[in-house]
């Protein structure tokens, strides 16, 4: 379903308006017309950012984790597992720290459902990690070196029968059945669904169901517990879709960083043209969940392109040209890409600022990049931000993050084009810390 | 001697370079000697690792280059001297974080460097660092992590450490989050911000610098 009537005949630009007016008019019940007022100037703020006006002042988002709960007394596993806990402490989360974006609600995962599932990707408290860790990401080689012709000739056959038996314990029976576009002709369904009437397929099935029903609680907690903060607090969200760069899905979820860096030596032409396979389902990837989430912010969480990772010569033949295209994909849908280079990009500074790529419609945020190099490359170009490091927030003074933000805004933030955030996302932290960014942010980013 | 393999490896030439360890033992080569051009080669990809002309895949590569010259001379290695050893270092991703990549490239770094590398692998015990190093009579313990809510578990092994006084066992951490203000917060003796400052940190330390 297009996201307005006519959407196949609007510009990139028209669709972006209507993405923004839809981000700016939310179905949401405003405590007051002022927090509306206060939700619409936030939404300003960062439109103004990405389109590279000065903003009224600057904003603040930084990446936030599991840190509205245990910031609020509660453990790793409540803050997942217990609804009412989380719902509770993300008021009183909201109501102290005042950044201008909701906390990153995507990042507290839904592990009931990996519960119903069996989901083997990620440790959970409870499931190979202790009560006060975050989740963490099981990396392996889930696809073996020889499969990527299995992957390019057809990704949702790889996917289900392949892929998604090995990360996810429920269904390990995908492994057995037929490609679904098996069925071509009436004749095929016999064959077909000979396997769903056995006992482990029937089984996956019920297991399926138990998953559905655990997602149905999810959102409904999760939507409710948003949407109350929103209208209380006047916060918009900071993305509604998320996507990943082809390589990153490559190295991230299927042959894993260390499969990858020897599959660029031993197999360079597979790995290219399996990115090259995997633009479309990114971009399609994104413009469905921010077509329901009605939010043009696109969360792109980018891994194994970050300096050290790959020679530059490497990001430019691997990682950047497939990036690009989905870049350029999801900006042709007028959606913003939001790109969080975690690691450092020193070295890619030169590279990401690609002509080809119209000015004005993306953000970089950084961890470990040197922002005043960043701000060179890229000022006037695309909006900037995040950086405010992880150790410092996690080992520092209030003190030393005053220091930190005042010296960040004036090196990069005075002619706008930036938002100030975290260089990581955000578990545990000091408590004064993380107040003391948001005060240095509202202190000095009034004065750009 | 031939400088043919050493530059294969260098190259990153894997096939060329297996074919030319397999003729050279064909042709009854001393696999010490065979070796010795290996460790060249993974001298000189460490020194451009360094100078910032070879990457992480770089590294890699030549280490499973490396992984695959060894399975062959093996066979042929066991009549001679074990190489002495430049010291144990007892390594591990500290409790709390189960990343492997960083630490199992410092693992691979320190080897190929000649110390006696004891790896306890991830989400590793505080108590765990300490007993193996007790135990293994180590020089250094190496701690990592990705996880910056998992520094405060390297604060602990330091501590720990200090406690059992491990005969002048020194301590290095490593790690995306890790900075000089990290090292001073948890009491660690050093860190390296990649895997060849980390050897380049437990060479001094083991030669008393």
């Amino acid at each position: 379903m297009a996201f307005t009537d006519g959407w196949k005949d609007l510009s990139a630009e028209q669709r972006l308006d209507a993405r923004m007016d839809a981000w700016a008019n939310p179905a949401v019940e405003f405590e007051s017309d002022a927090m509306k007022q206060h939700y619409q100037d936030r939404v300003r703020l960062f439109r103004d950012v990405v389109e590279l006006r000065k903003p009224a002042r600057v904003p603040i988002a930084p990446w936030m984790s599991l840190f509205p709960g245990l910031s609020q007394g509660l453990t790793a596993k409540e803050t997942y597992y217990d609804y009412a806990k989380l719902a509770d402490a993300w008021m009183k989360f909201h109501a102290e720290y005042q950044q201008d974006v909701l906390a990153f609600s995507i990042n507290i995962v839904p592990v009931h459902i990996y519960d119903a599932l069996d989901y083997k990707l990620y440790d959970w408290p409870g499931h190979g990690v202790g009560d006060n860790s975050g989740y963490q990401y099981n990396e392996a080689e889930y696809m073996n070196a020889d499969e990527y012709d299995l992957l390019i000739n057809d990704p949702s056959s790889f996917w289900t029968r392949f892929y998604l038996p090995r990360v996810v314990g429920a269904f390990e029976p995908f492994a057995g059945l037929d490609p679904f576009t098996d069925l071509v002709e009436g004749p095929t369904l016999g064959p077909f669904f000979i396997p769903f009437g056995t006992p482990p397929v029937q089984d996956m099935l019920k297991k399926m169901i138990d998953a559905g029903n655990a997602a149905m609680e999810w959102i409904q907690n999760f939507a409710a517990m948003d949407a109350k903060a929103m209208g209380k607090y006047g916060l918009p969200g900071f993305a509604g879709g998320v996507t990943k760069a082809p390589y990153d899905i490559l190295g991230d979820t299927l042959r894993g960083t260390r499969g990858l860096m020897l599959d660029i030596f031993r197999q360079p032409d597979k790995v290219l043209e399996a990115c090259e396979r995997l633009v479309p389902l990114a971009i399609d990837w994104a413009v469905r969940s921010n077509d329901t989430t009605r939010h043009p912010f696109v969360f792109i969480p980018l891994h194994k392109g970050a300096d050290g990772f790959l020679s530059d010569a490497d990001f430019r033949k691997f990682y950047w040209p497939t990036l690009k295209k989905v870049l350029l994909g999801l900006i042709d849908e007028g959606l913003v890409p939001l790109c969080f280079a975690e690691g450092a990009y020193n070295d890619r500074l030169e590279t990401i600022h690609d002509e080809e790529i119209p000015a004005g419609k993306m953000v970089w945020m950084f961890d470990a990049t040197n922002m005043s190099e960043a701000k060179k490359h890229l000022g006037g170009y695309q909006c900037i931000g995040g950086n405010v490091p992880g150790a410092l927030l996690t080992t520092g003074t209030a003190q030393d993050m005053d220091d930190y933000v005042r010296q960040l805004i004036e090196d990069v933030a005075m002619d706008g084009g930036f938002i100030l955030g975290s260089g990581i996302v955000i578990d545990e932290a000091k408590t004064d810390c993380v107040k003391q960014m948001i005060a240095a942010g509202l202190k000095y980013g009034s004065e750009v | 001697m031939t400088q043919e393999l050493t530059q294969a490896i260098v190259d990153l030439r894997e096939g060329d370079a297996l074919a030319l360890v397999d003729r050279q033992l064909a042709d009854g080569a001393d696999p010490v000697a065979i070796l010795a051009d290996c460790k060249a080669a993974m001298d000189v990809i460490g020194d451009r690792f360094a100078a910032g002309e070879a990457f992480i895949p770089e590294l890699i590569m030549a280490g499973e280059i490396m992984t695959g010259v060894s399975a062959k001379l093996k066979p042929h290695l066991t009549a001679t001297t074990p190489e002495e050893k430049l010291g144990v270092v007892v390594i591990g991703t500290v409790q709390g974080d189960i990343h492997d990549i960083g630490k199992d490239i410092v693992v691979t770094m320190l080897d190929i460097a000649g110390f006696d590398v004891v790896d306890l692998g991830v989400d590793v015990k505080i108590d765990k660092f300490v007993a193996t190093a007790q135990e293994r009579e180590a020089q250094i313990i190496a701690m990592s992590c990705l996880l910056t809510s998992a520094i405060d578990s390297m604060k602990k092994v330091v501590a720990a450490a200090h406690d059992a006084d491990l005969n002048g066992c020194r301590l290095m951490i490593g790690g995306a989050p890790i900075t000089e203000q990290v090292v001073a917060y948890t009491g660690a003796d050093g860190y390296g911000k990649d895997a060849v400052e980390a050897v380049e940190l437990a060479k001094q330390w083991i030669g008393g610098a």
